[in-house]
């Protein structure tokens, strides 16, 4: 809290990204410990998370006040006048302190507490169960095996503590090619592909520099080869570009020589690494940040952004490594440099291409944590580090809350009719390949589609859920009704004798048709749309000059009269 | 002229069909007088039905004695016939040649074509203008149709009947059509029932570089306004083109001479630079081998977007100037068949509920399009591949649908028809079975006689069976404007129609009839509850009275 000078600032603005009117909200602006909060006079909050910021900015002085421009790596960019210098400056440095804590322990999600006891925290983490997810690919079996060689975190300190090896690779011959690997990060096995029996097994570069050997990385490399009982010659896909592998083997490092390994196919596939991945979503997000973009600056700049590039290679080597296990039968062991970075978006992508489990909400998670948390992302750098943080017992895991919340994840029209092994086989034509709107301007209201099909189906599909419930409702009282009126008129004809005349067609003429479930108007909505909003002209300040009567659309969302 | 004429070969065994996406086929080519088609002869399907007159370009080659016939079609697709005999080969392709480019309109095919469907409607009769007036008549009586041009005399590219201030008689419409390039003056295009301002639509002054002026002119512009009002007129040429068209005696309004009217100048293009753009489009989007940055330079070299954006952001203006300004609209660039049709027609979809309609949007494309007199024999008359390099032809028309396909892509519910409405009326514009677009203007189609002797588009589509096929399952009417996002991120490019032969749509189209199944599926439910809940209903007022009797 020691970074925190001003708490509440008001009569702040905030301004809209891609408006040409200079349109804004104004509210009232709360700094606490974890987060940025803006309350405008429509109540509407925007909670921004100071672990979340990538940069601030202040901008020079205008008449309206001190701009402050605030950019999140979820892609969300907020740019506030502040009136006051003084407190635009406050906020401003507290922002810089509070979002760069060098300290696990200071991050929000140590503090976090949504309310779970002990006992469903620990259940909470315990939702991802590897072994259960090895056991669901068919391992260990008859070729693959557990090994405690890294229980102690001794051979490699970001590798988990259990990995699933060949089981003809002894710990000698591990840690003997544990020794030629960067940061000791030796081949294990990634994703086991039962009805292939091939593998998918990852690694990090060897320390080969221009012509050392090493036997036991050697031997590793057969017996990964030889697990595959179907096919002997196996796949090494180096990520890299061939330029900077070559590169690495002045520093020692470098890539397999295919005269001293028997049976391996070696293969480039020219992933760019981190460094250059970080500048184009920078530069791409430069670029669609513009205001007034042209379509020419758009697409020129998406060109030279490279993002695209990025992402169709990363593509191309998932189906390649999917092709090779699906067509030869082969399987393929993949590293780049350190072999947490290009390795892991590779060998994901292609498990998720082969297994439709990992295309299922529950499969989807536990396929991020094989690749992504327990090699490697997301809070701590390995699972070693995790374990030194006590983050089961500090923090939450993150996927009983995307679980429980799973409906707004569900896509209405996945079919369960797709076998397990059914392989996705993405074209990678280039005009397939099509800038993420929906992630980069998430938070741009203005340029996605004003009415969702997305959103319209998945409710349509919750509707029918609930009608088919009103259904068996209605025919159950219905039965009832029906079972009560035959005894009801037994009796009666006990008494009368003569049957009463039906009465159905007078009451179905003042019968008057019941409006639906309420969810049904809310069904179709047009989310406020304005000429406003779309920078139709340079001459909107004149048109805005004076402000229209009729802008009831601006905010919130309009209901389509029916 | 005979057709047999022109056809030396009217039929090769063992031609190959190659098409992307299916496997080759060997069976019979037929040539007929309009048709190409090739059959296999098995299951009795014809594997290629091919209009002559949808055939852009094509391109023979020979090895040894097989010869390659390569065929572009209009609607951009390209298929390639391997055909066994060199002078079998040449004979078809020379035949291909004549026919698909005949000179004279009454030997195309809706002269020709006897339709199998019974006609419930006949499309000729189904838009008339003065039904369309009536329309406007319950809201509004500052306006009439005038008669003034019943024999095209007055402009030629006109209809015989148009909508124009009542105050004006067709005295001064005759005078003002002097001062109008190609006696094009301002006609209205469409009425705002909400706060009753129009936009109106018309050729280039032709004011010259002497300044000349027309008082009627003016006069007839100003009875649009109400008092103390003023108006925008919206030029879709930049100032600059607008300033050298005076050399040619064309020109724009000069503030003097109409000051209540305020002039905002739109760049959007026209002729060879849209053609020209075109061509690259489909070429970038025909070729699969480009690497990622070769696509994107070449999508954006082709500048396709750039005029989508134009265009739309010039109809969107128009719009608000109507709808938020309260100012009544004047449209026109050169002549007022282009881009001037392009505006008018597009602030129409955004302001109009009804022209989101199947039926209103068929009224639009007569009104604002076959009515207006945009040529469309002239701008249809070749697609993407051709190499003649006319000065007449022009996708003018495709961008409008391109558009209208962004706008729906992003209000997807506030339209009745969907995505195949529209690639249907391309494919129609281009090459047809029907009369519709036949000719470039009314005056044309009287005299070719057209309701006489073909049958028009609307009649086949507004059956039942067909409307099916058009109709957007997620359809709920609205009477909302609705502006669209005009940013780039927000335009894509037209699958529907640029990628319709490069790719396979299989699991794009498994996901849409899942999509329409939840929608149908929800439908019966509903329908369902329904019954049950009346049921229910009687059930317990029986109840009641076998209760107290």
């Amino acid at each position: 809290m020691e970074h925190i000078r001003t708490t509440k600032v008001e009569q702040v603005k905030l301004l809209d990204r891609f408006s040409t009117s200079n349109k804004s909200l104004t509210g009232t602006l709360y700094l606490t410990a974890t987060h940025l909060l803006f309350i405008d006079s429509h109540q509407k909050e925007t909670w921004i998370l100071h672990h979340h910021i990538a940069s601030v900015e202040k901008l020079a002085l205008t008449t309206s006040g001190c701009p402050l421009v605030i950019q999140c790596k979820n892609f969300r960019i907020v740019h506030f006048i502040v009136p006051r210098e003084r407190d635009c400056h406050d906020i401003y440095n507290s922002l810089l302190q509070l979002s760069k804590q060098a300290k696990y322990e200071d991050l929000y999600a140590f503090s976090y507490n949504p309310k779970q006891n002990d006992s469903e925290r620990l259940q909470g983490w315990q939702l991802i169960d590897l072994a259960e997810e090895y056991k669901r690919m068919g391992v260990p079996n008859s070729h693959w095996q557990l090994s405690d060689a890294n229980r102690e975190y001794k051979i490699c300190e970001t590798y988990p503590r259990e990995l699933y090896v060949p089981r003809i690779a002894s710990k000698p011959i591990i840690v003997g090619s544990s020794k030629f690997r960067s940061k000791g990060r030796f081949p294990v096995l990634s994703y086991y592909h039962q009805d292939k029996e091939a593998a998918i097994c990852r690694c990090s570069q060897p320390l080969s520099g221009f012509s050392a050997r090493c036997l036991e990385d050697e031997h590793l490399l057969q017996a990964v080869s030889k697990a595959n009982p179907v096919n002997r010659y196996m796949y090494v896909m180096d990520t890299r570009p061939k330029l900077n592998a070559m590169a690495n083997r002045a520093a020692g490092k470098g890539y397999e020589n295919e005269d001293n390994y028997s049976n391996i196919r070696f293969q480039f596939v020219g992933i760019e690494n981190i460094h250059v991945m970080r500048s184009s979503l920078q530069k791409l997000l430069e670029v669609s940040g513009t205001k007034g973009l042209s379509v020419n600056d758009f697409y020129s700049g998406l060109e030279s952004s490279g993002w695209l590039r990025h992402i169709k290679a990363v593509m191309d080597a998932a189906i390649f490594l999917a092709k090779a296990i699906m067509v030869e039968n082969a399987s393929v062991l993949v590293h780049c440099s350190d072999g947490w970075d290009r390795t892991s978006q590779v060998c994901s992508l292609g498990s998720l291409l082969l297994d439709s489990y990992y295309r299922t909400i529950k499969g989807f998670m536990i396929h991020e944590h094989i690749h992504s948390c327990q090699f490697g992302n997301f809070l701590g750098n390995c699972q070693k580090e995790r374990e030194e943080l006590k983050l089961k017992e500090k923090t939450y895991s993150l996927w009983p809350f995307l679980l429980e919340d799973q409906k707004k994840y569900l896509n209405p029209l996945y079919s369960f009719k797709s076998q397990r092994f059914t392989v996705l086989e993405p074209n990678t034509v280039s005009f397939n390949f099509k800038f993420w709107r929906n992630m980069y301007h998430q938070f741009d209201r203005t340029l996605h589609p004003r009415q969702s099909v997305f959103n319209i189906i998945m409710n349509m599909n919750e509707q029918n859920k609930q009608l088919q419930k009103d259904i068996q409702d209605l025919e159950s009282k219905i039965k009832r009704h029906k079972n009560k009126q035959t005894d009801g008129i037994l009796t009666k004809e006990l008494v009368h004798s003569v049957c009463p005349e039906s009465p159905t067609l007078k009451t179905s003429l003042c019968f008057k048709e019941q409006t639906l479930l309420p969810v049904n108007d809310a069904l179709r909505t047009i989310e406020g749309s304005s000429p406003a909003d779309n920078r139709y002209s340079e001459y909107a300040e004149e048109f805005s000059k004076s402000e229209p009567a009729v802008v009831s659309l601006e905010y919130g969302v309009a209901r389509m009269t029916c | 002229m005979e057709f047999a004429e022109l056809i030396k070969t009217p039929r090769v065994d063992n031609v190959v069909l190659h098409r992307p996406f299916y496997p080759a086929v060997e069976g019979t080519l037929c040539l007929t007088g309009h048709h190409l088609i090739l059959s296999s002869r098995q299951d009795n399907t014809e594997e290629l039905w091919l209009l002559h007159s949808n055939i852009d370009a094509i391109d023979k080659r020979f090895v040894g004695s097989l010869g390659t016939i390569i065929i572009k079609c209009k609607d951009f697709r390209i298929i390639q016939l391997d055909i066994p005999g060199m002078e079998e080969c040449l004979n078809i392709a020379s035949s291909i040649e004549a026919l698909s480019t005949l000179d004279s309109i009454t030997l195309m095919y809706p002269f020709f074509y006897r339709p199998m469907f019974e006609v419930i409607e006949d499309g000729w009769h189904s838009f008339l203008p003065e039904q369309e007036f009536e329309l406007y008549s319950s809201a509004t009586s500052e306006w009439r149709l005038s008669y003034v041009n019943k024999e095209f005399a007055v402009c030629p590219s006109y209809p015989p009947i148009v909508i124009v201030p009542k105050s004006v008689d067709d005295e001064a419409l005759r005078k003002v059509a002097t001062f109008r390039h190609g006696g094009r003056f301002p006609v209205l295009s469409y009425y705002h029932k909400k706060n009753g301002m129009v936009i109106m639509r018309s050729g280039q002054p032709l004011t010259g570089t002497n300044g000349r002026r027309c008082k009627e002119d003016e006069k007839l512009i100003n009875a649009t306004l109400r008092a103390g009002k003023r108006g925008y007129i919206i030029d879709t040429r930049s100032l600059n083109v607008a300033q050298q068209a005076r050399a040619k005696g064309g020109g724009f309004e000069q503030e003097a001479h109409y000051p209540q009217w305020r002039r905002i100048h739109k760049s959007i293009e026209r002729y060879h630079i849209l053609q020209e753009s075109l061509i690259k489009f489909v070429e970038a989007c025909n070729e699969q081998t480009h690497n990622m940055d070769r696509w994107l330079s070449k999508l954006e070299a082709s500048n396709w977007l750039t005029h989508i954006k134009e265009i739309l952001t010039t109809a969107c203006l128009a719009a608000q100037c109507i709808d938020r300004e309260g100012a009544s609209v004047l449209i026109h660039g050169t002549e007022g068949i282009d881009s001037t049709l392009q505006v008018t027609s597009l602030a129409q979809i955004i302001l109009e509920p009804r022209s989101r309609t199947i039926r209103g949007f068929e009224a639009l494309t007569e009104r604002e399009w076959l009515q207006a007199g945009h040529p469309f024999q002239q701008r249809c008359a070749q697609s993407a591949y051709c190499n003649s390099k006319q000065k007449w032809e022009a996708p003018v028309f495709l961008l409008f649908l391109d558009c209208v396909w962004q706008i729906l892509r992003q209000f997807p519910c506030s339209f009745e028809f969907n995505e195949h409405f529209l690639i249907m009326l391309f494919e129609h514009a281009y090459a047809s079975q029907f009369g519709t677009f036949l000719g470039n203007n009314e005056s044309e189609r009287c005299k070719l006689k057209l309701q006489q002797k073909t049958m028009s588009l609307w009649s086949w589509v507004n059956r039942p069976n067909e409307l099916s096929k058009f109709t957007n399952p997620l359809f709920e009417a609205n009477n909302l404007v609705i502006w669209p996002s005009v940013a780039p991120q927000s335009l894509q490019l037209w699958e529907g129609i640029f990628l319709r032969w490069n790719r396979t749509s299989k699991y794009l189209d498994e996901a849409y009839e899942e999509m329409v199944n939840i929608i149908e599926y929800n439908k019966e439910l509903q329908a369902k509850v329904n019954i049950l809940r009346r049921q229910l209903a009687e059930l317990e007022t029986e109840d009641g009275m076998q209760e107290s009797p």
